[in-house]
């Protein structure tokens, strides 16, 4: 069984089709990016899947369970329990220092940690920035920040909008490389780019286009490093 | 880490590194409940500050004979039942007719002391007596006698039983030096007024008191509560209420004090609305954050919680704040009207805190379940 199914989903507001009846299924320990112009469906698709929407039509299956059917409180379970977000514009609470928005998700999910949370801030490179309000970050140490907060509940999928979308070169290859580390330690990566050297560095490539899945590609030399062109 | 702590080290958080923005929320509420402790502390220690005010317009009790007479042993035991807290003082009085140059007056004879306590209003002219052989004398008797202060007066007495036995008639007299005139626009002017030690040595007897005036801050229930204990326990002396001045004071009091709630009340709600606004202000401020901790899970029950504590710590702040500034308020304003020191009453020091929580807790409530109705999604998509 795939750890996600879409079956036929399609999001419709009034006129607009902004999913059109989507089929695609994401194994375990899988890295897939999924691409497409502004207005293709990109983040709908990731709202879905992140539990933050429901589809019009079509099935969602996250491990099995059917997200469509789930009521608002099963889903921010969902979400708390299975899956780790990261956004384009980093999202940190503004008052609580790197360690302790890192200690936010294990508060929502079980019990904060403060070593863990240090242990996780250790792993994206940060230990020594732990106790630094986001405003004291660069924006690649608080996507790192993001990171560590994303992967602390050991989710079964990392879900990235645009993570690089904001960052040099320089901090755009540390995340991707911190992504490759988590996909060999077993995690089902799902990142929504515009950016193609990030897509490409994924297993499979996923294109979307007025809503529909237009184009698939399988890459054959995956080695999840970044090559900049 | 507990989550309570966690809990507790996140509204810190908030509290200590928006300073900004939490000073003017901690503002609002510290002001409201400035306000509204001031006004309670004035409505509560009103009765006490008018009554003091009400005692320079002359005493509110007058104690008379039960019987045919009493003496001033019988006035002081009576006078015993009233709380020392509650006596402002009280003056016993005997009334005989003497005469001066040989037309007949009144002579009051009282305790000076007392007087001056029981009839602040009385204007001397000149000094009041103080020592045996002093006299002040009405301006009407002033006036007919053409007499003035520092002026020796001889003032005579005709014993009554002389009279009835059929006895010469041998007049008592004494020396008096007049030490101040009396005025008071009313019956008083036509009294000459000496020591009651005076007035039996002129008359050759200790004598019997007509009246004592007695002066008692408090309410009407607590003045009738004293005349009530006095009449009870004294068989010699019974107590009554001077009721043109106590009726008086209860009807400006009771007006006072409605004022004084109706400005409390107005300002309580005026509060809730600053406080209800600038909550509102606060978490709207907030909805990314409020979107964000949805997004990393965080249930609507958790988030309302958060900030439920954070608006309500801000509130237990203003509250000790209002506590203490609404005192100082208060005394200010005491001090200002009535020139004297407000009582500080220890309860309402946990009542203010306690409506400053209540107030702001109930002004956060609206606006943060509104915001916990935030979506996720809209509020992260594109910020």
């Amino acid at each position: 069984m795939s750890l996600l199914e879409l079956k036929n989903v399609s999001k419709i507001y009034g006129e607009l089709h902004a999913l059109d009846n989507v089929s695609l299924k994401v194994e375990k320990g899988e890295w897939v990016s999924i691409m497409g112009p502004s207005g293709s469906g990109k983040s709908t698709m990731m709202n879905i899947i992140g539990c933050m929407d429901k589809p019009t039509k079509g099935e969602v299956l996250l491990d099995g369970v059917d997200l469509a059917k789930q009521s608002k409180r099963n889903l921010t379970t969902i979400r708390r329990d299975k899956i780790g977000l990261i956004f384009q514009q980093f999202h940190l609470v503004n008052y609580l220092t790197a360690v302790e928005n890192v200690m936010l998700a294990q508060y929502y999910h079980s019990m904060p940690d403060e070593k863990e949370a240090l242990e996780a801030l250790e792993r994206v490179g940060l230990k020594d920035r732990a106790k630094h309000l986001p405003r004291q970050l660069s924006g690649g140490e608080q996507q790192r920040v993001c990171v560590a907060r994303a992967l602390i509940n050991y989710p079964e999928i990392i879900l990235a909008d645009e993570p690089t979308g904001n960052l040099d070169e320089a901090n755009e290859e540390i995340v991707v490389d911190l992504f490759r580390r988590l996909h060999e330690e077993g995690t089902t990566l799902i990142v929504v780019t515009h950016d193609p050297e990030v897509a490409e560095v994924a297993q499979r490539t996923l294109v979307l286009r007025s809503g529909k899945l237009a184009k698939e590609t399988v890459n054959p030399n995956f080695t999840g490093k970044i090559r900049f062109s | 880490m507990s989550k309570q702590k966690m809990f507790f080290r996140m509204i810190i958080a908030s509290l200590l590194r928006r300073r900004s923005r939490m000073l003017v929320a901690l503002l609002s509420i510290a002001i409201g409940a400035t306000i509204l402790s001031g006004l309670v502390t004035i409505y509560y220690d009103v009765p006490r500050q008018m009554g003091a005010e009400f005692r320079n317009y002359g005493a509110n009790m007058i104690l008379t004979a039960a019987d045919e007479a009493f003496t001033r042993s019988d006035a002081e035991q009576g006078v015993k039942m009233i709380s020392s807290g509650d006596l402002v003082g009280y003056a016993p009085y005997r009334y005989e007719n003497v005469r001066v140059r040989e037309n007949p007056v009144v002579a009051a004879g009282t305790d000076f002391s007392g007087a001056k306590k029981t009839s602040p209003y009385w204007k001397i002219e000149g000094e009041w007596a103080d020592a045996s052989g002093e006299l002040v004398i009405g301006a009407n008797v002033a006036e007919s006698f053409r007499l003035k202060e520092g002026e020796a007066l001889t003032v005579s007495y005709t014993p009554e039983s002389g009279e009835e036995s059929g006895e010469v008639l041998v007049d008592l007299t004494k020396d008096f030096t007049i030490t101040g005139i009396l005025e008071t626009g009313g019956s008083e002017e036509d009294y000459i007024y000496m020591s009651l030690d005076d007035l039996a040595e002129l008359t050759g007897s200790e004598g019997t008191l007509d009246v004592c005036e007695v002066s008692v801050s408090g309410g009407a229930d607590v003045l009738q509560g004293y005349v009530n204990k006095i009449n009870s326990g004294s068989n010699a002396v019974r107590a009554r209420l001077v009721k043109r001045v106590t009726a008086s004071e209860t009807t400006v009091l009771t007006k006072l004090q409605a004022l004084v709630l109706l400005v409390t009340v107005v300002v309580l709600a005026l509060t809730m609305i600053c406080v209800a606004t600038t909550m509102t202000a606060v978490v709207a401020e907030r909805r990314r954050e409020i979107g964000l901790r949805k997004a990393i899970g965080a249930p609507d029950g958790a988030i309302l919680r958060e900030f439920m504590g954070e608006s309500m710590l801000l509130g237990l702040l203003g509250g000790i704040l209002g506590a203490v500034l609404g005192f100082v308020f208060a005394q200010q304003v005491s001090i200002r009207v009535f020139s004297s020191a407000i009582r500080f009453r220890p309860m309402l020091v946990p009542v203010t805190i306690l409506v400053s929580v209540a107030v702001t807790g109930l002004a956060s409530l609206m606006p943060v379940r509104s915001a916990t109705e935030v979506d996720p999604a809209l509020v992260l998509k594109g910020e």
